[in-house]
Protein backbone atom coordinates (compact mmCIF):
# COMPACT_ATOMS: atom_id res chain seq x y z
CA UNK A 1 0.00 0.00 0.00
CA UNK A 2 2.86 2.31 0.94
CA UNK A 3 4.60 1.45 -2.30
CA UNK A 4 1.49 2.33 -4.31
CA UNK A 5 1.13 5.63 -2.46
CA UNK A 6 4.80 6.39 -2.98
CA UNK A 7 4.60 5.71 -6.70
CA UNK A 8 1.52 7.90 -7.07
CA UNK A 9 3.22 10.72 -5.16
CA UNK A 10 6.34 10.38 -7.29
CA UNK A 11 4.23 10.51 -10.44
CA UNK A 12 2.45 13.66 -9.33
CA UNK A 13 5.66 15.38 -8.24
CA UNK A 14 7.49 14.44 -11.41
CA UNK A 15 4.82 16.29 -13.39
CA UNK A 16 5.75 19.37 -11.39
CA UNK A 17 4.08 22.73 -11.26
CA UNK A 18 4.29 24.96 -14.30
CA UNK A 19 3.76 28.47 -15.50
CA UNK A 20 5.62 31.72 -15.50
CA UNK A 21 4.31 35.09 -14.42
CA UNK A 22 5.24 38.70 -15.04
CA UNK A 23 8.65 39.53 -13.60
CA UNK A 24 9.64 35.88 -13.32
CA UNK A 25 12.52 34.21 -15.15
CA UNK A 26 11.45 32.72 -18.47
CA UNK A 27 12.25 29.02 -18.95
CA UNK A 28 15.32 28.42 -21.12
CA UNK A 29 15.26 24.67 -21.77
CA UNK A 30 16.91 23.81 -25.10
CA UNK A 31 14.65 22.80 -27.98
CA UNK A 32 15.38 21.46 -31.47
CA UNK A 33 15.43 24.05 -34.20
CA UNK A 34 12.47 23.68 -36.58
CA UNK A 35 14.82 23.99 -39.54
CA UNK A 36 18.53 23.47 -39.93
CA UNK A 37 19.10 20.94 -37.15
CA UNK A 38 20.67 21.40 -33.75
CA UNK A 39 19.17 22.89 -30.63
CA UNK A 40 18.35 26.43 -29.65
CA UNK A 41 17.18 28.16 -26.50
CA UNK A 42 15.94 31.46 -25.21
CA UNK A 43 19.26 31.62 -23.39
CA UNK A 44 20.95 32.10 -26.79
CA UNK A 45 19.36 35.57 -26.91
CA UNK A 46 20.33 36.76 -23.43
CA UNK A 47 21.03 40.48 -23.61
CA UNK A 48 18.30 41.05 -26.20
CA UNK A 49 14.58 41.62 -25.96
CA UNK A 50 12.75 38.51 -27.21
CA UNK A 51 9.09 38.09 -28.07
CA UNK A 52 8.51 34.36 -27.53
CA UNK A 53 5.56 33.32 -29.71
CA UNK A 54 3.98 29.88 -29.17
CA UNK A 55 2.15 28.78 -32.30
CA UNK A 56 1.06 25.75 -34.35
CA UNK A 57 0.23 25.31 -38.02
CA UNK A 58 -3.25 23.94 -37.19
CA UNK A 59 -4.11 27.02 -35.13
CA UNK A 60 -6.38 29.40 -37.06
CA UNK A 61 -5.57 32.60 -35.07
CA UNK A 62 -1.86 31.86 -35.61
CA UNK A 63 -2.37 32.27 -39.36
CA UNK A 64 -3.63 35.81 -38.81
CA UNK A 65 -0.95 36.61 -36.26
CA UNK A 66 2.08 35.32 -38.21
CA UNK A 67 2.17 38.12 -40.84
CA UNK A 68 1.93 40.74 -38.06
CA UNK A 69 4.87 39.21 -36.22
CA UNK A 70 6.89 38.99 -39.42
CA UNK A 71 6.16 42.65 -40.18
CA UNK A 72 7.18 43.63 -36.63
CA UNK A 73 10.36 41.56 -36.92
CA UNK A 74 11.21 43.24 -40.21
CA UNK A 75 10.85 46.68 -38.66
CA UNK A 76 12.38 46.01 -35.24
CA UNK A 77 14.50 42.88 -35.50
CA UNK A 78 18.13 43.75 -34.80
CA UNK A 79 20.87 43.20 -32.24
CA UNK A 80 18.50 44.32 -29.47
CA UNK A 81 15.33 42.46 -30.37
CA UNK A 82 13.94 39.37 -32.10
CA UNK A 83 10.76 37.40 -32.31
CA UNK A 84 11.37 33.74 -31.37
CA UNK A 85 8.77 31.29 -32.66
CA UNK A 86 8.05 28.05 -30.82
CA UNK A 87 6.06 25.54 -32.89
CA UNK A 88 4.19 23.56 -30.25
CA UNK A 89 2.43 20.15 -30.49
CA UNK A 90 2.64 20.25 -34.26
CA UNK A 91 3.94 18.01 -37.02
CA UNK A 92 7.39 19.22 -38.05
CA UNK A 93 6.61 19.15 -41.80
CA UNK A 94 3.42 21.13 -41.23
CA UNK A 95 5.37 23.61 -39.14
CA UNK A 96 8.03 24.08 -41.81
CA UNK A 97 5.34 24.55 -44.48
CA UNK A 98 3.73 27.22 -42.29
CA UNK A 99 7.04 29.08 -41.96
CA UNK A 100 7.57 29.02 -45.73
CA UNK A 101 3.96 29.98 -46.49
CA UNK A 102 4.11 33.12 -44.35
CA UNK A 103 7.76 33.91 -45.12
CA UNK A 104 8.75 33.98 -41.45
CA UNK A 105 12.38 35.05 -41.14
CA UNK A 106 12.72 35.01 -37.34
CA UNK A 107 14.20 31.94 -35.57
CA UNK A 108 11.95 28.97 -34.91
CA UNK A 109 12.19 26.23 -32.30
CA UNK A 110 10.21 23.02 -32.16
CA UNK A 111 8.25 21.92 -29.08
CA UNK A 112 6.66 18.70 -30.35
CA UNK A 113 5.67 17.25 -26.98
CA UNK A 114 4.55 20.60 -25.57
CA UNK A 115 7.09 20.52 -22.72
CA UNK A 116 8.14 24.14 -23.25
CA UNK A 117 4.51 25.23 -23.51
CA UNK A 118 3.93 23.44 -20.19
CA UNK A 119 6.93 25.18 -18.61
CA UNK A 120 5.59 28.56 -19.69
CA UNK A 121 2.10 27.63 -18.48
CA UNK A 122 0.39 28.24 -21.78
CA UNK A 123 -3.26 27.33 -22.09
CA UNK A 124 -3.27 27.11 -25.89
CA UNK A 125 -1.86 28.75 -28.98
CA UNK A 126 -1.02 31.41 -29.82
CA UNK A 127 0.48 32.89 -26.67
CA UNK A 128 3.19 35.53 -26.43
CA UNK A 129 5.80 36.39 -23.80
CA UNK A 130 8.01 39.47 -24.07
CA UNK A 131 11.26 38.64 -22.28
CA UNK A 132 13.69 41.40 -21.32
CA UNK A 133 17.50 41.23 -21.74
CA UNK A 134 17.86 39.78 -18.21
CA UNK A 135 15.52 36.91 -19.07
CA UNK A 136 12.47 38.19 -17.13
CA UNK A 137 8.94 38.14 -18.54
CA UNK A 138 7.77 41.71 -19.04
CA UNK A 139 4.56 41.20 -21.03
CA UNK A 140 2.28 38.20 -21.40
CA UNK A 141 -0.52 37.82 -23.93
CA UNK A 142 -2.72 34.73 -23.82
CA UNK A 143 -3.96 34.81 -27.37
CA UNK A 144 -2.89 36.49 -30.60
CA UNK A 145 -1.23 39.87 -30.52
CA UNK A 146 -2.56 42.63 -32.76
CA UNK A 147 -0.60 45.19 -34.73
CA UNK A 148 -1.81 47.85 -32.30
CA UNK A 149 -0.57 45.87 -29.30
CA UNK A 150 2.83 45.36 -30.89
CA UNK A 151 3.18 49.05 -31.73
CA UNK A 152 1.66 50.45 -28.52
CA UNK A 153 2.89 48.00 -25.87
CA UNK A 154 5.92 46.15 -27.19
CA UNK A 155 7.75 48.70 -29.33
CA UNK A 156 7.98 51.38 -26.60
CA UNK A 157 9.84 48.95 -24.33
CA UNK A 158 12.54 48.27 -26.91
CA UNK A 159 15.80 50.26 -26.83
CA UNK A 160 15.12 53.81 -28.00
CA UNK A 161 11.35 53.28 -27.58
CA UNK A 162 11.03 52.44 -31.25
CA UNK A 163 7.52 52.45 -32.73
CA UNK B 1 19.22 -10.51 -82.26
CA UNK B 2 20.70 -9.67 -78.86
CA UNK B 3 18.79 -6.37 -78.76
CA UNK B 4 15.48 -8.14 -79.44
CA UNK B 5 16.22 -10.73 -76.75
CA UNK B 6 17.06 -7.99 -74.25
CA UNK B 7 13.87 -6.10 -75.06
CA UNK B 8 11.84 -9.27 -74.63
CA UNK B 9 13.49 -9.95 -71.28
CA UNK B 10 12.79 -6.39 -70.08
CA UNK B 11 9.15 -6.71 -71.18
CA UNK B 12 8.83 -10.02 -69.34
CA UNK B 13 10.28 -8.53 -66.16
CA UNK B 14 7.92 -5.55 -66.41
CA UNK B 15 4.90 -7.81 -66.90
CA UNK B 16 5.97 -10.01 -64.00
CA UNK B 17 6.43 -6.98 -61.75
CA UNK B 18 2.97 -5.65 -62.61
CA UNK B 19 1.44 -9.06 -61.96
CA UNK B 20 2.89 -9.33 -58.43
CA UNK B 21 0.47 -7.72 -55.94
CA UNK B 22 2.02 -4.81 -54.07
CA UNK B 23 5.02 -4.54 -56.36
CA UNK B 24 4.14 -1.00 -57.40
CA UNK B 25 2.30 0.21 -54.29
CA UNK B 26 2.85 -0.50 -50.62
CA UNK B 27 0.46 -2.92 -48.96
CA UNK B 28 -1.11 -1.52 -45.76
CA UNK B 29 -0.06 -3.49 -42.68
CA UNK B 30 -2.41 -1.71 -40.32
CA UNK B 31 -5.27 0.79 -40.45
CA UNK B 32 -5.91 4.35 -39.35
CA UNK B 33 -8.68 3.18 -37.02
CA UNK B 34 -6.41 0.62 -35.35
CA UNK B 35 -3.67 3.20 -34.74
CA UNK B 36 -6.19 5.84 -33.68
CA UNK B 37 -7.45 3.58 -30.92
CA UNK B 38 -3.96 3.26 -29.44
CA UNK B 39 -2.59 6.80 -29.60
CA UNK B 40 -3.62 10.12 -28.13
CA UNK B 41 -4.51 13.50 -29.50
CA UNK B 42 -1.91 15.47 -27.45
CA UNK B 43 -3.85 18.71 -27.52
CA UNK B 44 -7.26 17.18 -26.65
CA UNK B 45 -5.98 14.69 -24.08
CA UNK B 46 -8.26 11.96 -25.50
CA UNK B 47 -7.79 8.98 -27.76
CA UNK B 48 -7.18 10.09 -31.32
CA UNK B 49 -10.20 8.10 -32.53
CA UNK B 50 -12.45 10.26 -30.31
CA UNK B 51 -10.90 13.59 -31.25
CA UNK B 52 -12.06 15.94 -33.99
CA UNK B 53 -9.89 19.00 -33.29
CA UNK B 54 -7.78 20.57 -36.06
CA UNK B 55 -4.65 19.07 -34.50
CA UNK B 56 -6.29 15.63 -34.39
CA UNK B 57 -7.24 15.89 -38.06
CA UNK B 58 -3.62 16.66 -38.97
CA UNK B 59 -2.46 13.74 -36.86
CA UNK B 60 -4.96 11.37 -38.53
CA UNK B 61 -3.82 12.56 -41.96
CA UNK B 62 -0.20 11.89 -40.92
CA UNK B 63 -1.14 8.38 -39.81
CA UNK B 64 -3.10 7.78 -43.04
CA UNK B 65 -0.05 8.74 -45.13
CA UNK B 66 2.16 6.29 -43.23
CA UNK B 67 -0.47 3.52 -43.47
CA UNK B 68 -0.70 4.09 -47.23
CA UNK B 69 3.09 3.91 -47.42
CA UNK B 70 2.94 0.41 -45.96
CA UNK B 71 4.48 1.24 -42.57
CA UNK B 72 3.86 -1.16 -39.70
CA UNK B 73 2.02 -0.24 -36.53
CA UNK B 74 5.31 -0.05 -34.63
CA UNK B 75 6.91 2.20 -37.25
CA UNK B 76 3.91 4.54 -37.23
CA UNK B 77 3.92 4.76 -33.44
CA UNK B 78 7.66 5.48 -33.50
CA UNK B 79 7.05 8.26 -36.02
CA UNK B 80 4.32 9.72 -33.80
CA UNK B 81 6.65 9.60 -30.79
CA UNK B 82 9.30 11.43 -32.84
CA UNK B 83 6.76 14.15 -33.56
CA UNK B 84 4.83 14.45 -30.29
CA UNK B 85 6.90 12.63 -27.64
CA UNK B 86 6.00 9.53 -25.64
CA UNK B 87 2.80 11.05 -24.26
CA UNK B 88 1.18 10.42 -27.64
CA UNK B 89 1.02 6.72 -26.73
CA UNK B 90 -2.23 5.72 -25.06
CA UNK B 91 -0.71 2.65 -23.42
CA UNK B 92 2.08 3.15 -20.86
CA UNK B 93 5.56 2.18 -22.00
CA UNK B 94 7.38 -0.73 -20.40
CA UNK B 95 10.14 1.40 -18.92
CA UNK B 96 10.74 4.14 -16.36
CA UNK B 97 7.87 5.30 -14.19
CA UNK B 98 5.34 3.98 -16.72
CA UNK B 99 6.53 0.48 -15.88
CA UNK B 100 4.73 0.83 -12.53
CA UNK B 101 1.42 0.72 -14.40
CA UNK B 102 2.19 -2.92 -15.21
CA UNK B 103 4.16 -3.89 -12.09
CA UNK B 104 1.90 -2.49 -9.37
CA UNK B 105 -1.15 -4.67 -10.23
CA UNK B 106 1.06 -7.79 -10.44
CA UNK B 107 2.75 -7.05 -7.10
CA UNK B 108 -0.59 -6.17 -5.48
CA UNK B 109 -2.10 -9.45 -6.73
CA UNK B 110 0.87 -11.47 -5.43
CA UNK B 111 0.68 -9.75 -2.02
CA UNK B 112 -3.06 -10.46 -1.86
CA UNK B 113 -2.53 -14.16 -2.64
CA UNK B 114 0.17 -14.50 0.04
CA UNK B 115 -1.99 -12.66 2.61
CA UNK B 116 -4.96 -14.90 1.77
CA UNK B 117 -2.83 -18.04 2.16
CA UNK B 118 -1.62 -16.90 5.61
CA UNK B 119 -5.19 -16.08 6.66
CA UNK B 120 -6.44 -19.55 5.62
CA UNK B 121 -3.57 -21.26 7.51
CA UNK B 122 -4.29 -19.25 10.68
CA UNK B 123 -8.00 -20.00 10.40
CA UNK B 124 -7.36 -23.73 10.09
CA UNK B 125 -4.94 -23.74 13.03
CA UNK B 126 -7.44 -21.89 15.21
CA UNK B 127 -9.86 -24.83 14.81
CA UNK B 128 -7.35 -27.40 16.17
CA UNK B 129 -6.88 -28.23 19.91
CA UNK B 130 -3.83 -26.64 21.56
CA UNK B 131 -1.96 -29.95 22.12
CA UNK B 132 -2.39 -31.05 18.55
CA UNK B 133 -4.43 -34.23 19.43
CA UNK B 134 -7.93 -35.01 18.26
CA UNK B 135 -10.96 -34.08 20.34
CA UNK B 136 -12.45 -37.59 20.13
CA UNK B 137 -9.30 -39.31 21.45
CA UNK B 138 -9.05 -37.12 24.55
CA UNK B 139 -11.97 -38.74 26.54
CA UNK B 140 -13.25 -37.65 30.03
CA UNK B 141 -10.89 -36.76 32.83
CA UNK B 142 -10.47 -39.32 35.74
CA UNK B 143 -12.69 -37.15 38.00
CA UNK B 144 -15.44 -37.06 35.37
CA UNK B 145 -15.13 -40.82 34.79
CA UNK B 146 -15.42 -41.49 38.54
CA UNK B 147 -18.48 -39.24 38.85
CA UNK B 148 -20.04 -40.94 35.83
CA UNK B 149 -19.53 -44.37 37.38
CA UNK B 150 -21.10 -43.14 40.64
CA UNK B 151 -24.11 -41.75 38.83
CA UNK B 152 -24.61 -44.96 36.86
CA UNK B 153 -24.41 -47.02 40.06
CA UNK B 154 -27.41 -45.16 41.43
CA UNK B 155 -29.56 -46.46 38.62
CA UNK B 156 -30.73 -50.07 38.54
CA UNK B 157 -30.65 -50.81 34.86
Amino acid sequence: MLAVFGLLTFGLLSKGSSGVGLGEAAPTSPLPRLEGGGDGSLADYRGRWVLVNFWASWCVPCREEAPLLQSFQRRHGDADFTVLGVDSRDLSDDGRSFVRRYGLSYPQLRDGDGAAAHDYGTTGVPENFLVDPRGRVRLLVRGPVTAEYLDDSVAPLLPGGKS
Amino acid sequence: MRVRAGAALALAVALLASAVPGAGAATPQTSVSEISSEVMCPVCGTLLELAESPQAQREKAFVARLVAAGKSKGEIKDALVDEYGTEVLALPQGSGFDLSAYLVPIVAFAVAIVALAFAVLRWRRAGEPPDGGSVAAAGPSPEDAERLEADLARYDL
